[in-house]
């Protein structure tokens, strides 16, 4: 089983996250991968345990913080990253960006077949949950999408897709494109033996060039979209109060004012 | 003229409310066509799409539920469109990158409006959890965007004519993909989660009793949520959790009950209109983006909010 995980590098929202179960505590240079990319390492991860031998690939695609992304994937066990890094992939759009992963994939692909692309369902910084359908149409593979559950047998995968209307059981041959929800599974933490082990592996840097990517296809220039004007929104100016007895009575009296109730 | 195709989102053989609110925003942008995907629309939704703007509703017969099928049969209906709006849903957010791919069309999904400005689309988005307002210009020729339900107030013609109804000859493509089961899920009562124009949510606070929540819930004419928390003890299931894995809502009123406010949760409610919340613990970040917060027991304080909305409302 050869699989290919892709991560995106994501600035802002770990900041102020804060775990609950106690383990390993962040710091700056444990990078910061995506969160919901490490359900996709996970999945990667426990279908080559499962089946006793292959190999995890991960793959970001980024200016120089993304190295963190990848760096991040081999704290949690993948065995080899890339980082495909060129001033010319900056204000790509979310087409030029799977434009520029699906070119990776097809390089290692071609060094040796690639069974499973993993991408978690969803960046959290921008959300749009898009790239895992334009990675499949940008190879032609098969799209198997929003998995809560991933299993390979016979050449074939399976995943169970919980939509608001039905739960559908899909199928398709490899290789595939999937990408897992974090109901898939629980995400593992680092071991300090772990972290150790990343700090001295050797990422691997490509260029445009290497993946064969036209520059000019990519980056902002080919955008589709271009953001006008962006700014932070006002700050809510919360009234709290504290319960004394008349704290329903206040609130009900808050959205009644306000035609709420 | 810009043409305007809006995909129909539906409950059944209802028209769902996000799609008269496209509709809506659909009009101020130019003429609008709206697109059925699979079987075909009864006299009353036909009615409810003109009535809110359509001149024709163009049917796709074919039962399909993959996003390559979907996609297809919304490119076989929409050939010649400008702009294409759809609900800004996990599936048709699959759909229409595929449609993008397939026309160049570029893309804005989530956004909260669209206009018209020197011959583009541009679009209005909350981002990073709702702190940022992002307008985007589309500047590929053909547009496609993602609206948030509650985004837009849906507004009927008065005196509209009535729809045509058009059949689309469309052929299903062949997918790698395929269906191997589908197991319905049962509608809950009310309004939709993600449509609702009130939402009251209960967390860990709830210790897993929702009796009130859904009291209050009612009492409003809104929608019952949950934080991951009360879904993972499996106190309420899945479909009710509200964060940015699970419903994204941005309803007028967001009452949060013993809900800390972790920052997944924030992501997936932040953009709400009003912000209520009621917990135990002063220092919740949940009160840092609330409207008005009750720092107490919401065994306490929603019977008494009830018991006053009721004897207002009575008077």
């Amino acid at each position: 089983m050869r699989i290919l995980v892709t991560v995106k590098f994501t600035p802002d929202l770990q900041s102020n996250r804060s775990f609950t179960d106690g383990a390993v505590t962040r710091t700056a240079d444990d990078g910061s991968m995506n969160e919901l990319d490490e359900n996709a390492v996970e999945a990667a991860l426990q279908l080559v345990e499962a089946a006793g031998s292959g190999e995890v690939i991960a793959v970001t695609v980024g200016g120089p913080d993304a190295v963190s992304a990848v760096r991040k994937a081999l704290q949690l066990g993948v065995g080899r990253a890339i980082h495909v890094s060129d001033e010319a992939v900056a204000g790509s759009d979310v087409f030029g960006t799977a434009r520029v992963l699906a070119a990776a994939v097809r390089r290692v692909h071609e060094e040796a077949p690639i069974d499973l692309v993993i991408t978690g369902m969803a960046a959290l910084d921008g959300l749009t949950s898009m790239l895992p359908t334009a990675l499949a149409v940008e190879l032609d593979w098969a799209q198997l999408t929003l998995a809560s559950s991933l299993s390979v047998l016979d050449g074939v995968a399976t995943i169970e897709r919980h939509l608001p209307d039905a739960h559908e059981t899909v199928t398709a041959p490899l290789p595939a494109v999937v990408s897992v929800t974090d109901e898939a599974n629980k995400p593992r933490y680092p071991n300090f033996k772990m972290i150790m082990a990343a700090r001295a592996a050797v990422v691997e840097t490509w260029s445009l060039g290497e993946v064969g990517v036209d520059p000019v296809s990519v980056g902002a220039a080919a955008a589709r979209t271009v953001v006008v004007s962006a700014e932070p929104r006002p700050p809510r100016d919360p009234q709290i109060v504290t319960d004394t007895g008349e704290g329903g009575r206040l609130l009900a009296d808050f959205l009644l004012e306000r035609g709420l109730a | 003229m810009t043409r305007v195709a809006v995909l129909v989102e539906r409950h059944g053989d209802h028209v769902a409310g996000p799609t008269l609110e496209a509709l809506t925003l659909a009009r101020s942008l130019g003429e609008v066509v709206a697109v059925w995907l699979g079987g075909s629309p009864d006299s009353e939704a036909v009615a409810a799409l003109g009535s809110y703007g359509a001149s024709e509703v163009r049917v796709v017969a074919p039962a399909l539920r993959l996003p390559a099928a979907l996609a297809a049969a919304l490119g076989a209906a929409t050939a010649d469109a400008d702009v294409v709006l759809v609900d800004s849903t996990f599936v048709n957010k699959e759909i229409v990158t595929r449609l993008a791919l397939a026309t160049g069309a570029g893309v804005v999904v989530d956004a909260a409006g669209a206009s018209i400005v020197d011959g583009r689309v541009e679009t209005l988005q909350t981002v990073f959890a709702a702190t940022w307002n992002v307008q985007t210009r589309i500047v590929a020729e053909r547009a496609i965007v993602g609206l948030r339900p509650n985004t837009t107030q849906a507004v009927a013609v008065s005196g509209a004519p009535v729809a045509a109804v058009v059949a689309v000859d469309f052929e299903p493509p062949t997918t790698r993909e395929g269906v191997v089961h589908v197991e319905a899920v049962e509608a809950s009562d009310g309004v939709p989660l993600a449509e609702a124009p009130v939402v009251v949510s209960g967390g860990r606070g709830t210790g897993g009793d929702y009796a009130l929540i859904r009291e209050f819930a009612e009492l409003l004419g809104g929608a019952v949520g949950a934080s991951r928390d009360a879904t993972d003890e499996g106190w309420i299931s899945h479909e009710h959790m509200v964060g940015q894995t699970g419903t994204t809502v941005t309803p007028a009123l967001y009452v949060a009950c013993g809900i800390s406010g972790a920052v997944h949760h924030r992501g997936g409610m932040q953009a709400s209109g009003t912000i209520v919340a009621v917990n135990l613990d002063p220092d919740a970040p949940i009160f840092e983006i609330a409207d008005f917060g009750v720092v107490g027991s919401l065994f306490d304080v929603l019977p008494d909010a009830m018991a006053r909305i009721r004897e207002v409302r009575g008077a």
